[in-house]
């Protein structure tokens, strides 16, 4: 017997054991990346994880593992919780993409959605939020804060959702303040306090009095709390506990209304694979509160540019945008397309330095 | 009053059995640990140990434990024919990426191409980028008399960004839309290091690991060359009475344990892993030291403690889903033994005895 269909069996067995069971219980499963205190990016996942409990009570039951490195360990942590018998199973990195479709291919009755990718089979799914639309409203507020022109970016990885968000950014803090330069460190990590603190450190000692950062610890806040003078924007989650300064707002990771109506489309027996992307107008990007160390006259501005962005009247990714190397991008009111935009490997015009590679 | 009085001779007994009074200890302590988290410690120490093995899904997690044990006892043996001598290789855990990159690279240089050759060239190239790193710190050494714990530690991190620069550069998959990570060897026949019997998690990484098992043996007890490593760790002046030559002891050890890490790498890459990515390396090559020295630098005793290891990491994770423990509370775990290890060691060397009060 091959061992794939020895564990389908297996599954299947225990689905019939369980049957009666499952009826009245759906379970569902999530794979951290990172600690669910590490207060931004796993922390929000963990909070969709408790709104899908609190809203079906009884009838589910959610299991996790936290600090799942990306590769062999988070496939096994994956086929370990189809054999306990999850339903649904959330995979919350984009490194866990390959071992998605690896598990998914063994459990065929098991429906997988990951977060962040852009591999899908027929049960799994895709989602992903449009943070560069907060980036954008961020932008602004950078743009017109900085007082030394300068705003420091701590990147992750340099993948294309990191460089849409540097981009967007950019874009809209060059608007309000052309003399705006943005300096990127790249931690290459999504997580680690001691990291973020460095990267933070060195782009203040370079000047930098804004820092954007698109790793997930709150550790850049508390280094620019230290430095003083400098502002920062809560990533992920509102990190609200450095508000009003150094944090003047935040981006927040709304997951709980899509993970409810996943499990409710598992439970339905509706589910299907799907492609989600969504942003600011269906909730799934939110915009923390401004805090009173932003000017009120641009508290308003911004709060203007993400009501025209929810409402769909105003795209980020809007020409005229040339390239870094000058060459023609976007025309004049043209818009991007999510196609470009989910494999953007490259830098507007503007921006110094190269994207690593 | 209680006195610590050196041996006159090591404790044989004690030598041997303070792994498993260690073990014993960790899950007392380990037990505690999870009792003041609000578990129940029977249940958590019986979902990590027991589980794995003869639970209910025994059948997909036996299997797992070959592989991920496998590159720890092929890294750790290596390492600990070094420790032996008194040469601290920490940078296994460069030596381990060098050989993935060097060896998927090999294999990828040939994409689309099929062919018997194209895996055996794979492993010599792992081997040699192992290798390679690992002579850095051993040249030198051997010529400037360099420190090679920090040399090679700090090449780990020279590693780290080189696995960086080719997920994003070199190495990209052309067809990945932009992002960081090689091709999937798993999905080009003749470069993925399959299991060798399906379902048994057997790949060419295992094999390895217990051929290097049986090799360290034979070298350590029939050998000159095993002889010499012994002698210069236990009296290196009589070492050199001996003839022993340290140079090339050091060109060797480092050479060995850097070629079986490089090994361990390119089979992870060409097996389980599958791609060359930013976040290739969980690890393996740090936790190696402690698998070495759990299995008190013995070749047996390595490929117990890998074992043990693998059953902690796998165990571990059961009873993060079932019982939600916390990540860091299986972490913790994991760190006792070693301590406990390193603490119960003392019994090896001193006895522990009442002081009598003497009068003056």
């Amino acid at each position: 017997m091959k061992f794939t269909s020895l564990l389908a069996t297996a599954a299947m067995a225990i689905g019939l054991a369980t049957g009666a069971v499952a009826q009245d219980k759906t379970k569902v499963g999530f794979v951290y990346v990172g600690p669910v205190g590490d207060g931004g990016w796993t922390y929000e996942h963990d909070k969709g994880r408790q709104a899908v409990e609190a809203h079906f009570g009884d009838k589910v039951e959610t299991v996790f593992v936290e600090s799942v490195p990306e590769g062999p360990d988070a496939e096994r942590v994956m086929t370990q919780m189809a054999l306990e018998g999850a339903d649904l199973i959330f995979t919350t990195s984009f490194g866990y993409m390959d071992p998605t479709i690896n598990v998914a291919k063994k459990f065929p009755d098991v429906k997988f959605e990951h977060a962040t990718g852009y591999k899908t089979a027929d049960n799994v799914s895709v989602y992903s939020a449009r943070f560069y639309e907060g980036r954008a409203v961020q932008g602004h507020i950078a743009g017109k804060m900085t007082k030394s022109n300068i705003v420091g970016y701590i990147g992750s990885y340099p993948i294309p959702e990191v460089i849409r968000g540097i981009n967007s950014a950019f874009i809209h803090a060059r608007k309000v303040n052309p003399d705006v330069e943005f300096k990127i460190v790249w931690a290459y990590t999504w997580f680690d306090p001691a990291k973020e603190a460095d990267a933070a450190t060195v782009l203040i000692e370079q000047g930098a009095d804004v820092i954007l950062q698109h790793t997930d610890s709150t550790a850049p806040q508390a280094a620019a709390q230290k430095a003083g003078n400098v502002i920062t924007f809560g990533q992920a989650s509102d990190m609200s506990e450095y508000a009003p300064l150094p944090r003047v707002s935040s981006i927040i990771d709304n997951w709980a209304p899509y993970y409810i109506a996943r499990t409710q489309a598992v439970m339905d027996g509706s589910w299907e694979s799907a492609n989600t992307w969504d942003g600011i107008g269906p909730g799934m990007v939110e915009i923390g509160e401004i805090s009173d160390a932003v000017p009120a006259e641009l508290k308003a501005e911004a709060l203007a540019l993400k009501d025209a962005i929810a409402s769909g009247e105003y795209h980020p990714f809007t020409g005229p945008l040339n390239k870094q190397d000058g060459s023609a991008w976007l025309a004049e009111g043209e818009v991007a397309d999510d196609g470009t935009l989910a494999g953007m490997n490259f830098y507007v015009e503007g921006i110094e330095g190269e994207i690593p590679q | 009053m209680i006195v610590l009085e050196k041996r006159p001779q090591p404790s044989r007994a004690w030598s041997m059995s303070t792994p498993l009074v260690a073990v014993l200890a960790t899950m007392f302590f380990g037990g505690l640990l999870f009792a003041a988290l609000g578990k129940n410690p029977v249940e958590a120490i019986e979902t990590i140990f027991w589980e794995p093995l003869f639970g209910e899904f025994a059948f997909y997690y036996r299997p797992q434990l070959l592989v991920k044990g496998a590159p720890l006892v092929l890294i750790a043996i290596g390492l600990s024919l070094g420790f032996r001598a008194g040469i601290w290789n920490i940078g296994a855990e460069g030596q381990y990426i060098m050989g993935a990159i060097c060896g998927a690279g090999a294999g990828l240089a040939f994409y689309p191409v099929e062919g018997w050759f194209i895996f055996p060239i794979m492993v010599i190239a792992g081997a040699l980028g192992g290798w390679a790193w690992a002579m850095i710190p051993a040249l030198l050494k051997v010529r400037f008399g360099t420190n090679e714990i920090l040399v090679s530690l700090m090449l780990v991190y020279v590693a780290e960004q080189l696995l960086a620069s080719v997920s994003l550069g070199l190495l990209k998959n052309p067809e990945g839309f932009g992002f960081p990570g090689s091709r999937n060897l798993q999905s080009y026949a003749s470069a993925h290091n399959a299991e060798l019997f399906e379902g048994t998690g057997m790949h060419w990484g295992v094999v390895g690991a217990l051929i290097a098992v049986i090799f360290a043996y034979v070298l350590l007890n029939r050998h000159m060359l095993g002889f010499h490593i012994r002698l210069t760790g236990e009296a290196p002046r009589a070492a050199k009475f001996a003839g022993v030559n340290p140079a090339r002891l050091i060109l060797f050890c480092l050479g060995l344990s850097g070629a079986l890490a490089g090994l361990a790498g390119l089979f992870e890459v060409s097996g389980p892993s599958g791609v060359v990515s930013i976040d290739f390396n969980v690890g393996y090559g740090f936790t190696a030291i402690i698998v070495a020295f759990l299995g008190r630098l013995h070749p047996v005793g390595i490929l117990l403690a890998g074992g043990l290891m693998a059953l902690t990491y796998i165990g571990g994770e059961i009873a993060q889903s079932q019982l939600g423990l916390p990540a860091a509370a299986i972490q913790v775990f994991q760190g006792m033994l070693l301590f406990f290890l390193l603490a119960l060691d003392l019994l090896t060397n001193y006895r522990i005895r009442a002081a009598r009060k003497e009068v003056a």
